[in-house]
């Protein structure tokens, strides 16, 4: 036992160095010929950072698109998701709540145009994307508050429209933050 | 929709192809066969010189767990300690606390067995020091015990006879050298260039859209979530795991991801055939896990896309399926897919959170961990299921009256009575632990931890029985993926859960490996008509029956506690 106590210890600190140093570095050496260097990769607005372009961020005025519900208001410090259960009744009544906020700010809406992505919280707190479905229920909205017409703002959210990953798998999405940035290009 | 389901099946048609060569590949390796990565010998030798291994030195099965138990212990001791005085360390940019130790012995435990339940956030709850020289280490050498293991189990059914069972040391090295490195390189790199952070650097700060300042975690998390899927571990680096956008930016890297953690559970089958020279009997196993996984994951699948029952009455439209606790770019097809594999075999990463997945899917989810060897861990997900392999030949042997043989060798009382007692230590371990934590729960709400238990349920009624019971769950099977509403940051879940996590996964690897090695020792008897035949479909059909109804006696109770009694409340 003590034999392979002796070969443990100096086996495990051999190993440390290939695997929490070497191997690390590698990524990271590989990692800052990428996108954002390695740290994220960022979007800007008038030269200044915006945001993170894979992190959503909130987004409540009139004139900007809406992200999704979150459990922690876009704290992308601490991540979290809900984790409600799908009977609890208080969960049901915030589900609900946020049905109204929404009809209040979109009355030419139907429930049924509304997808549940807008009114379910996301898994991490942070979902950039909304459904295509998603954007195009606030068109109107957003197009009224700045004085565009919907089919300017139509074709953004077509523009800003990823479809499914080589046009076979996954859903199609709209991230909010670069949408939203390419509207306040369109201001200018 | 559309797009959705083709998602998924071309996810798992690419899992085969890899894992399929990689399994023969596996199989070389550890015969010591020629193989094209032989380049990476000398590296080996250099690690054997250093740590003053004879990797040559036969093992018999208990010197081989002597030795995996000892530096099993090295890194116990050692993690605990870094985790309570991770403050004073460097590589801590955001300055994050030691941890406290009843938090701290959760934690090591839970990453030296595999499991990587984690009761902190990796945001505010670790420095990088830790979530490499600690987490990603033994995400790394837990994996390659439960292979090592496994190859042990191998070796005592190579040749007809032998008590000497081959080097744990090289098996060991082998597996980090020839599989999980160099696999593990390419997909962090396929992470980075998708946008999962490789760099050292702290928080970043920035002004929003909207005029928020904003705090973002980061930190060189690619190469720590490529092993976390690979080894089966599943420990995230941020709180939220893989829903977390930059621990999984996009669909594509979704799809590597539930790749990576598939391919060794499914290539440890494959090896073993080859590597034992039956491969008709690895293909069985594989066919039986297969349709295994299918009824688990098919009914997932239709509980998910069919959307909440609840949100349906308010006349929303859930076009693709239920939404709480998903992300956009997966979507419920993928998240059903991925949460049925991360449950079935080990790994226990979530790409949504499972607390809020309909009340069936949890029932899935908790079948999938309770059986625990459709496919699989890393190396113990063939472990389990050999322990069912034993049960059903005693019980085909008992019902055709012979005496039960498997691969050549007498199968007497003292085996089955070792593959008896863990058959019977998961149910002992989940329900009494359930059982506790809802006595505690009811007559003890007021207990002053740092989460009081009549606080630790995010949920009422059946749904936060269910949260106990998959937290005991996800335990003993190692997964590490949790009802993440259960309050389980206090000294019961940590001191509790700790003790279900180190049983859970020593003695149902001992088990195994005990009765591999009195097998292999005993006399071998040419297989005759009289035999019967492990590898047909009449006794892999046998196995199925077996694991159905040994889970379906142990559990069913319980589970019509929790997800079967929300489900038929939610259909009033």
């Amino acid at each position: 036992m003590k034999k392979y106590l002796l070969q443990s210890i100096r086996l495990t600190v051999v190993l440390m160095l290939l695997l929490c140093v070497i191997y690390p570095l590698m990524v990271a050496f590989g990692g800052s010929f990428f996108k954002g260097n390695g740290g994220g990769e960022k979007l800007f607005k008038n030269g200044k950072v915006a945001g993170y372009a894979l992190i959503g961020q909130s987004f409540t005025k009139p004139e900007y698109f809406w992200g999704r519900p979150s459990a922690v208001d876009y704290n992308a410090a601490g991540s979290g998701g809900s984790n409600k259960g799908p009977s609890n009744p208080d969960y049901l009544v915030v589900v609900s709540a946020r049905i109204d906020t929404l009809l209040k700010y979109h009355p030419y809406l139907k429930k049924a145009d509304i997808p549940a992505d807008m009114v379910t919280a996301s898994g991490s707190g942070l979902d950039p994307n909304i459904s295509e479905q998603g954007a195009i229920m606030q068109i109107k909205r957003v197009a009224a508050n700045r004085g565009l017409t919907d089919r300017a703002v139509a074709e953004l959210v077509v523009k800003n429209t990823v479809g499914p990953l080589l046009g076979m798998f996954g859903p199609s999405v709209v991230n909010v933050l670069k949408l939203n940035l390419a509207l306040d290009e369109l201001r200018k | 929709m559309n797009t959705e389901l083709p998602g998924i099946i071309a996810t798992y048609l690419l899992t085969l192809v890899i894992a399929i060569p990689l399994g023969k590949y596996l199989a070389k390796v550890f015969a010591g066969e020629q193989v094209w990565t032989d380049f990476l010998k000398p590296i080996e030798s250099g690690i054997f010189k250093l740590s003053g291994i004879n990797p040559k030195e036969e093992m018999n099965w208990k010197q081989h767990m002597k030795a995996l138990l000892s530096i099993n212990m090295v890194w116990l001791v050692y993690g605990f300690f870094v985790l309570i005085y991770q403050d004073k360390l460097p590589l801590n940019p955001d300055g994050n606390p030691g941890m406290a130790p009843d938090l701290s012995f959760n934690t090591i435990i839970s990453f030296v067995v595999n499991c990587n339940l984690q009761h902190y956030s990796g945001e505010s709850g670790v420095s990088y020091l830790t979530q490499h020289f600690v987490l990603m280490f033994l995400q790394f050498v837990s994996c390659a015990t439960g292979i090592a293991a496994a190859v042990v189990l191998f070796k005592a059914f190579r040749d007809k006879t032998s008590a000497k069972l081959g080097n744990f040391w090289d098996f060991f090295v082998k597996s980090i050298t020839r599989l999980l490195l160099p696999l593990s390189l390419v997909i962090a790199l396929i992470l980075a260039f998708n946008g999962t952070p490789t760099s050292y650097e702290g928080k970043d700060q920035f002004i929003s859209v909207q005029g928020d300042t904003v705090n973002v975690s980061r930190g060189p998390a690619a190469g720590f979530i490529a092993i976390k899927h690979l080894g089966t571990n599943g420990g995230g680096w941020f709180g939220v795991n893989s829903a977390h956008p930059l621990e999984n930016p996009s669909y594509l890297t979704a799809m590597v991801e539930l790749i990576a953690q598939v391919i060794i559970p499914i290539a440890m089958v494959i090896a073993f055939g080859y590597f034992i020279r039956r491969k008709k009997l690895a293909w069985m196993i594989f066919g039986v896990m297969t349709i295994g996984m299918l009824l688990l994951m098919i009914p997932t699948l239709i509980s998910e896309l069919g959307g909440s029952p609840a949100i349906e009455k308010m006349g929303i439209s859930q076009a693709t399926g239920a939404m709480e606790g998903k992300e956009m770019r997966f979507g419920p097809a993928l998240s059903a897919y991925w949460s049925t594999v991360t449950t079935i075999i080990s790994t226990g990463s979530v790409n949504s959170m499972h607390d809020s997945t309909m009340p069936l899917t949890g029932l899935w989810q908790l079948l999938g961990m309770m059986i625990n060897s459709f496919y699989g861990g890393c190396g113990v997900g063939i472990l389990n299921y050999f322990i069912y392999l034993i049960i059903a030949v005693f019980i085909s042997g008992l019902m055709v009256g012979r005496t039960p043989e498997f691969l050549g060798h007498k199968v007497e009382a003292r085996e089955i009575k070792i593959a008896a007692l863990v058959t019977l230590l998961s149910p002992f371990l989940i329900l009494s632990g359930t059982a506790i934590a809802s006595y505690v729960f009811t007559n003890n709400g007021e207990a002053a931890w740092a989460v009081q238990p009549q606080n630790w349920l995010n949920n009422p009624g059946f749904h936060g029985f269910s949260e106990m019971l998959y937290e005991m769950t996800s335990s003993n099977a190692n997964n590490g993926s949790g009802f993440e509403g259960l309050g389980d940051n206090n000294v019961f879940w940590n001191v509790a859960t700790g003790f279900v996590l180190i049983l859970g996964r020593f003695l149902p690897i001992i088990a195994p490996i005990a009765i591999a090695g009195l097998l292999g020792a005993k006399k071998y008897i040419p297989e005759s008509a009289g035999t019967l035949k492990t590898d047909t479909v009449t006794f892999s059909l046998m196995t199925f029956v077996v694991i159905l109804v040994l889970n379906a006696l142990s559990y069913f109770p319980a589970l019509a506690l929790g997800p079967l009694a929300e489900y038929f409340t939610m259909l009033k």
